[in-house]
């Protein structure tokens, strides 16, 4: 981590002194424990405070499409790296508008697993490959690093960038993955009245604040069908069917989009595992029509093209 | 005007003779003219369909779906060209997609099967289409009153 961090430096130092770029976007340690903060680099001083961490979960791709001006430096990891690849298919960004630097990834920490383990917000953390000492409250507790992963990190498919212009580090082993298929499997085999049950104490602490939309680098329609209200598809209250339809949208907008990044999940202030509705449905789109979202630049979206033989069965 | 508190529903009180309600949202250039076939050649089909006429399946929005759930249908039905027989060349090519997924996502969520029908059903097929509706009107009655994603039936929290 260390080695990577001081590599981030003199890259972004490098690319801003040859002016290749006007700005890095990274991380920078944040003000509060096992967060790191995203920042903007646009000078070679403040190239000198970006780091690399196991707290780097944001996905920095979200600012991409928001940003107007010239050609941007992105840290990105295998999922950022895949939604930078999305945006471009998308037309939201230029491709030669963006420098990627690619960093192989093996995960990044989940800070509420890791609060929830020590029982207190005030954590101190060690970490090596395998292992976290968590040290809170003058206790030391030991854990797999497995255990405090994110969970869409635990079954990542995809570590290493699959777009990049220059990559720090060694490549790392991919994961097996399938974990996707298992966790949705273990809903689709709930009867539906149970499934229905499910989702409706699932979302039942939902307060719309919209963060997962706000956080997800797919969302970036000027207009969302939330705030439309001629017709309003969706109303505005916390009423259950409000916050199901809200929550069946989003998902079914990111269908054949989501590469899993955990952006939603993470930025949820209740922890809904928001992740549920997506997964399913990038499990049916490569299911039905083999097709797994920010893998190739020219590859176009699955509902924007079609097969004759598509699958019909369901229809009459 | 009827008071419009009297026309939020409670399924219990009306299950004796309650009588579904299906929107039916119909391609215009072949469900729509099957139907238009199926009353000029006066067959019998149950009166529990609204029909929405829509340019092409293609344009059937999956928000239509839940718009007409949320303000009280018990069941819809989405029909469209057979494929190859698009007015539009493709419209219902890339419907089949976008129904595919959601009614994958709605069924992973709990909503009952028989909620959501989809159809193709050409301007020819008259006695199909008549066919069609007295099987997805069978099969809403067999569930019941929706209320899932009813926004009339379920009380503020």
């Amino acid at each position: 981590m260390q080695e990577i961090s001081s590599k981030i430096r003199e890259i972004a130092a490098k690319l801003l002194a040859e002016k290749k770029v006007e700005a890095v976007l990274g991380f920078m340690p944040g003000t509060i424990p096992l967060i790191s903060a995203p920042t903007v680099a646009g000078t070679s001083d403040e190239a000198a405070s970006l780091c690399w961490d196991r707290f780097c979960g944001v996905n920095l791709a979200n600012y991409l499409p928001k940003r107007t001006g010239g050609r941007v430096a992105v840290i990105a990891k295998g999922c950022d790296s895949r939604s930078i690849a999305g945006l471009v298919t998308e037309n939201q960004i230029k491709r030669e508008n963006v420098y990627i630097i690619g960093v192989p990834c093996t995960g990044m920490i989940d800070r509420a697993k890791v609060m929830a383990a020590a029982g207190s917000p005030e954590v101190e953390l060690i970490e090596n490959d395998e292992q976290v000492i968590i040290k809170a409250d003058g206790k030391e507790i030991t854990v797999a690093l497995s255990d405090v992963l994110q969970d869409n990190c635990q079954g990542c498919e995809h570590r290493n960038p699959v777009v990049f212009d220059e990559l720090i580090g060694a490549k790392v082993e991919e994961a097996a993955g399938g974990k996707i298929n298992a966790a949705v499997a273990k809903v689709e085999a709930m009867p539906q009245n149970e499934r229905w049950k499910h989702f409706d104490e699932m979302y039942s602490t939902c307060i719309r604040c919209y963060a997962c939309r706000n956080a997800c680098p797919l969302c970036y329609c000027e207009q969302c069908f939330v705030d439309d209200s001629q017709p309003q598809w969706c109303g505005k209250s916390t009423h259950p069917v409000d916050v199901k339809t809200f929550h069946i949208f989003r998902a079914y907008h990111c269908a054949g989009r989501c590469t899993d990044c955990g952006a939603c999940e993470r930025a949820c202030p209740v922890n809904i595992n928001v992740r549920e509705l997506t997964r399913k449905l990038e499990k049916e789109v490569k299911e039905l029509y083999g097709y797994e979202a920010g893998l190739r630049l020219e590859a176009m979206p699955p509902l924007g093209v079609y097969k004759e033989k598509d699958p019909q069965e369901f229809i009459k | 005007m009827a008071d419009k508190k009297s026309e939020i529903r409670n399924p219990k009180s009306e299950i004796g003779n309650w009588q579904p309600k299906i929107i039916a949202f119909l391609c215009n250039w072949c469900s729509y003219a099957g139907a238009d076939l199926a009353g000029v050649g006066r067959m019998q089909y149950p009166p529990n369909v609204r029909v929405i006429r829509i340019p092409c399946s293609g344009r059937m929005n999956p928000k239509f779906i839940l718009a007409a759930l949320r303000s009280g249908a018990d069941g819809i039905l989405v029909s469209g060209c057979h494929p190859g027989d698009c007015h539009y060349l493709s419209g219902n090519y890339f419907a089949r997609r976008k129904f595919a997924l959601f009614r994958s996502l709605l069924d992973y969520m709990g909503i009952e099967d028989g909620r959501i029908h989809f159809s193709w059903v050409s301007a020819a097929e008259g006695e199909r289409f008549a066919e069609v509706i007295s099987e997805v009107t069978e099969a809403v009655r067999a569930i019941g009153p929706s209320h899932r994603l009813n926004r009339k039936v379920m009380g503020r929290r």
